[in-house]
């Protein structure tokens, strides 16, 4: 008998997590609304604008749809950034301004993205080593290997290459639709296919899933792959937007803490089995209508980095304050 | 209720199981066989190696010796898995259920029917969970689609039970099922059972409720010690189950009862106590006696005495300790006061297992003293030092820096009383005290309760094993839905406890 | 109901085992002696100890936070603040180290103590507190030097770093930091494994909800370990300002090597068991290893990669030995 045994069973009604991102996405618009208003800067508040305000964040959202699967799964990814890096680079560095090497670029890109994601699942379930620190120390290896190389600039992304990231079908950017898409994919895959369903149970009860007859390893390196290739494919948005690759492109996104954040704020749960991708894309939503906050009112570069650290931890908090649960 | 063919072929049998843990022999050469469309109930008590069995059965321990024949061939599972897809269900009583997910995500998990394009089929999965619950009392309350958290634990029992049938399963085990239910769910499960049965599924029930058993039962086998106590082909008077299981004299197992010189003004009084669980809530603990507090899973027990201890506060109601107003808001400001409690899952709750016995005897006493003071500090060896206070209890280690882990479950919960000990509370709450303990360890504890209420402090004891309650207890209160719906003095019966704890009792206005 | 009574382990072994981290200190040091006999000169190892210092005090303030059961990924950022804001601080007045010092202290307990109150109060998950701490107080050492931090430290600061204590009977001289080192790891050690608040710690890493019911004051120990891991970081960036001058990346990647070298001591990830001198040795090592590869001639970046398998190494290893030991 635990703690927990007379809990009765929770209420049928309104759940609040359900419904938390949607307010959360409801405040951030509003908070953009008044500051646009009220520095007298309507201009901001047109269709355009908002279409330019989720164009800034696709990289994030990209990272995102994958950060979504590991902790689906009660995992974590802390490598994403300098796995952008890296595939920026490497992407940018073999195309070096030739069209004929986008394709293999992008193959090269998708296949470093998915050989982090198998070291990184293998570590997590079958060395059993803390996500935390496995990723971590796989971001120490990429990052390492890659200052060893490169120290600026590298590579040359095409033209042709640069449409990614540029452009345009009809007023949308073809980036924008291409995220749509992908959060399309991953909510059906998340929903429609037995994979899906095994995601959600390794991350609820893994016992119950092992009991089950899920193969409960193979599920947790099949999601760190998709992540870390989501992470890719950011690197490779991210390298046709800057026209070339750099080694801190990720890491001065602080893409890995804020692909978590928004995940956590799209109401996925760190302790996994609860959430989904709509609740991430509401989270990125978030963060856009936030940056976007804090360059109408002109804060200083370095005071957002401050901000948004407390915002990370404040979003974090929203979700966690309200459990019983002793976490250190 | 159809009984099985006689002569019919088992179709599981183990045969001579002899297990051994490191210390310890769970299992000596038992053997067991369930039939086809028939009930076998599987008695005895806590640690007598019901459990141990099972988990041989379905493959998430090896047996030392012995062999598993399934349809007369033997298997050997080395993976729950594997005894799931040979047709095996255990149902646990910790749910294997993701409270997350829908009722029929659940009962198809890992097996879920795709369509031709290799996606889930959500609709056939809906039609064949409402098939499959169609054969259950409970049908027409559950939808498919609800998200199983939100249901209440009988129907999550029953889900439980729906998702072992769909899954094929001939064999299903179920542990102590009805551990939580009240007494219409209980007529329920006992209805669920029956159509089971009649389908020709094996089904081995482990329980310690006579009363289920002369309800559902086609035959017993109790173990007792790891062993075969007795085997009956037909279900016998409760009296001689009993006395297989227990095997012993009950006089001298429990410590005699309180004098009426021994007990005191009370210590604890509580008018009008209620929370978010607890209503109304009337209660007397006097000095020197011994409280026992029965009732199924979920009346509130526990959260009457994490209310009491203020890790769940009571909102409502005045609680007095010792003749004052107290309103305890954290376990520390309860400790202060002279309230010590022993939790019901020593593991989980209870035990600092990286650390040694002496550590974990003084973990109160050490967070009740300055930071920096040293950790030797009330350690000596006399009477009030722990490790005085550690030779006091008795407790079988080879010194007490060893780990304790190490140590036996009754040793572990000694371990625990002396942490309390050194703090002299005026209270002590213990819960499920002989939970996993073996059975000699048992009396020691009813033993070391007794001498700590004669030296002048109230006990309130949580107890779900009914004998414990009714033998170790001066007093019984009966909890049920929050509230303390009846009171027994010392001789009351299980059938009148389990009555009042169920739903028969009045419940008192 | 269970069975599962508790089983007493076949066969442990209970000879006092040398933790391995001193094995491979030890055969670290041969290495560097057998690539570089002038190390067992005082100018040698001291110097190494030296560099060592503000690694050895981060891993052991770290150790406090892991066997709480934590994380503390903040201390590399409040490395760069304390030196970036020393030097916006002293502003080159020698006369005002005196109160800048202690002011740097209590920024570090302060740091640890918010970090502390944000799990405890707000029960974000530890990781993410400090990560998210991380990133603000980056940003506060860039918004307090305008992103390029001027001038030096003075002398009178830069003392605990670079200074020596000469004329020493048999080793010559010693470098005032080294002296911070020993004094700072045995109190901590003390703290840590003589105390009540040592076993405290670990009880509430090993078993929080338990730690709870027997009353243990599980918010205010967690603060503390919090604000002992701050108080660390800012003696480090204060060692550090003395022989690393000012920039406003001082600090990166310290909150990881603290982490390995704790994780390399043997501190149990999440809590529980930890040892502060084994922390010490896992920073030592560490120092050595880097040493090691400096020798070697291979170029900084390595260093990353190294620290990244041996960090991942270091728990893998960590946690097979624990499954096969059952603890």
């Amino acid at each position: 008998m635990s703690l927990a045994e007379d809990t009765p069973p929770r209420a049928t009604g309104f759940r609040f997590e359900r419904w938390a991102p949607l307010i959360l996405l409801a405040g951030a618009a509003l908070i953009y609304v008044a500051v646009a208003i009220g520095t007298g800067q309507a201009q901001y508040l047109t269709l355009d604008n908002l279409i330019a305000i989720l164009g800034r964040s696709i990289a994030l959202g990209i990272t995102a749809i994958g950060q979504t699967f590991v902790i689906l799964v009660a995992s974590i990814d802390l490598s994403v950034a300098s796995l952008i890096s890296a595939t920026a680079v490497l992407a940018s560095v073999v195309m070096d301004g030739a069209p004929a090497m986008i394709l293999p670029a992008i193959l090269a890109a998708l296949a470093l993205g998915a050989l982090v994601g198998v070291c990184n699942g293998l570590m997590v379930s079958a060395l059993k080593v803390n996500p935390l620190i496995a990723t971590l120390g796989m971001s120490l290896i990429i990052q390492g290997c890659l200052s060893a190389f490169v120290s600026n600039f590298a590579g040359k992304v095409p033209v042709a290459f640069q449409v990614f990231a540029y452009g345009e079908i009809g007023p949308f950017p073809l980036a924008l639709i291409f995220l749509a898409l992908m959060a399309a994919l991953a909510w059906a895959v998340l929903r429609f296919t037995r994979f899906g369903s095994d995601i959600y149970a390794v991350g609820g009860n893994e016992e119950a899933a092992r009991f089950a007859g899920i193969k409960t390893g193979r599920v947790v390196i099949l999601t760190h792959v998709i992540c870390s290739v989501c992470a890719a494919i950011a690197g490779l948005y991210l390298a046709s937007r800057l026209r070339s690759g750099a080694p801190w492109i990720g890491s001065d996104g602080v893409y890995d803490l804020e692909s978590i954040a928004v995940v956590v704020i799209g109401g996925t749960v760190l302790a996994g089995g609860r959430g989904g991708i709509w609740g991430t894309m509401a989270g990125m939503l978030i963060f856009s209508l936030i940056d976007s906050v804090f360059n109408i009112a002109g804060v200083d570069s370095f005071a957002k980095q401050v901000l948004r650290g407390i915002i990370i931890v404040a979003a974090v908090a929203f979700y966690a304050i309200r459990s019983k649960r002793i976490v250190a | 209720m159809t009984a099985p063919a006689p002569g019919s072929a088992p179709m599981i049998e183990m045969k001579g199981i002899t297990k051994t843990f490191p210390g310890v022999r769970a299992l000596s050469d038992v053997s067991f066989d369930v039939r086809a469309g028939e009930v076998q109930a599987l008695v005895g008590e806590n640690g007598a190696g019901k459990s141990t069995l099972i988990k041989i059965l379905s493959g998430v321990y090896r047996a030392d010796s012995g062999a598993v024949l399934l349809n007369g061939e033997p298997v050997h599972f080395a993976h729950p898995v594997e005894s799931l897809r040979a047709g095996i269900a255990v149902i646990y009583q910790e749910f294997s259920l993701l409270p997350e997910r829908t009722v029929a995500q659940n009962l198809f998990l890992g097996r879920e029917p795709r369509t031709r394009f290799g996606l889930i089929d959500g609709a056939r999965m809906r039609r064949e969970t409402r098939e499959v619950l169609s054969l259950f009392a409970a049908a027409g309350r559950i939808d498919p689609d609800r998200i199983v958290g939100t249901l209440d634990v009988a129907t999550q029992q029953v889900v439980e039970i729906a998702k072992a049938v769909s899954t094929g399963a001939r064999v299903v085990v179920m542990d102590e099922p009805t551990a939580a239910l009240n007494e219409a769910e209980c007529e329920e499960l006992f209805a669920t059972v029956d159509t089971l049965r009649t389908r020709g599924v094996a089904i081995i029930y482990i329980t310690h409720r006579m009363r289920e058993i002369a309800r559902l039962a086609d035959r017993v086998t109790v173990l007792k010690d790891g062993e075969v106590a007795a085997r009956f082909d037909e279900v016998p008077e409760p009296a001689e189950i009993v006395r297989a299981m227990v095997g012993r004299d009950i006089a001298d197992f429990y410590a005699a009862p309180a004098t009426a010189g021994e007990i005191g003004p009370p210590v604890l009084t509580v008018r009008g106590g209620g929370n978010a669980v607890l209503k109304g809530i009337d209660l007397e603990v006097k000095a020197g006696e011994i409280v026992g507090l029965a009732g199924i899973q979920g009346a509130g027990r526990v959260a009457l005495a994490m209310a009491l201890f203020g890790q769940a506060p009571f909102e409502r109601g005045e609680v007095t300790l010792s003749g004052e107003r107290v309103d305890f808001r954290s376990p520390r400001a309860a400790i202060l006061g002279g309230v010590g409690l022993l939790p019901g899952d020593r593991k989980s709750e209870g035990l600092v297992l990286m650390q040694s016995v002496r550590d974990n005897g003084m973990l109160t006493s050490r967070a009740f003293a300055p930071l920096w003071a040293s950790d030797r500090r009330n350690a000596h060896a006399d009477t009030t030092g722990m490790d005085g206070l550690l030779d006091r209890m008795e407790i079988r280690a080879a010194s007490y820096d060893q780990d304790i882990r190490a140590l036996s479950g009754g040793n572990q919960q000694k371990a625990i009383v002396a942490r309390w000990l050194s703090m002299r509370p005026k209270l002590l709450i213990f819960i499920e005290p002989t939970r996993g303990i073996d059975v000699n360890a048992k009396a020691g504890i009813y033993h070391l309760m007794r001498d700590l209420a004669r030296e002048g402090a109230g006990i309130l004891m949580i107890s779900s094993d009914l004998p414990e309650v009714i033998g170790a207890a001066d007093r019984v209160l009966v909890m049920q839905e929050g509230r303390i719906v009846a009171a027994f003095g010392r001789g009351a019966s299980e059938q009148e406890i389990m009555h009042a704890a169920t739903g028969g009792a009045e419940v008192a206005a | 109901m269970s069975d599962s009574t508790a089983r007493p382990r076949a066969a442990r072994r209970r000879l006092p085992r040398v933790n391995p981290v001193w094995l491979l200190l030890a055969a670290l040091i041969l290495a560097i002696v057998f690539m570089n006999p002038g190390f067992v000169e005082p100018t040698g190892y001291m110097n190494f100890l030296k560099r060592a210092a503000p690694l050895a005090i981060l891993a052991a303030g770290q150790v406090y936070v892991i066997v709480s059961g934590g994380f503390d990924l903040s201390v590399g950022s409040l490395i760069t603040l304390v030196v970036v804001g020393s030097s916006m601080l002293t502003n080159n007045d020698p006369s005002a180290t005196v109160w800048v010092i202690p002011l740097m202290l209590a920024l570090g307990l302060g740091v640890g103590a918010v970090n502390g109150a944000i799990v405890c109060f707000l029960r974000v998950p530890s990781l993410i507190a400090t990560l998210g701490m991380m990133i603000t107080l980056n940003g506060l050492a860039f918004l307090w030097s305008g992103g390029a931090p001027r001038g030096y430290l003075p002398d009178t600061f830069r003392f605990f770093g670079r200074e020596l204590i000469k004329d020493v009977p048999l080793v010559r001289f010693i470098p005032v930091s080294v002296i911070v080192l020993v004094v700072v790891v045995g109190l901590l050690t003390w703290l840590m494994h003589r105390t009540n608040l040592g076993r405290q710690v670990h009880a509430i890493g090993d078993n929080p909800v338990a730690a709870r019911l027997a009353g243990v004051a599980v918010n205010r120990v967690r603060i503390t370990a919090f604000m002992l891991s701050g108080l660390s970081g800012a003696l480090a960036g204060i060692l550090l300002g003395g022989f690393a001058g000012v920039s406003t990346d001082v600090g990166t990647g310290y909150e990881l090597q603290a982490i390995t070298a704790a994780v390399l001591g043997g501190a149990q990830l999440l809590g529980g068991r930890g040892s502060v001198p084994a922390a010490v040795g896992g920073a030592l090592a560490l120092t050595a290893i880097f040493t090691l590869l400096n020798f070697l001639g291979l170029p900084q970046p390595v260093r990353q990669v190294v620290q990244g398998l041996i960090l991942i190494a270091a728990v893998a290893l960590a946690m097979h030995r624990r499954e096969e030991t059952g603890t």
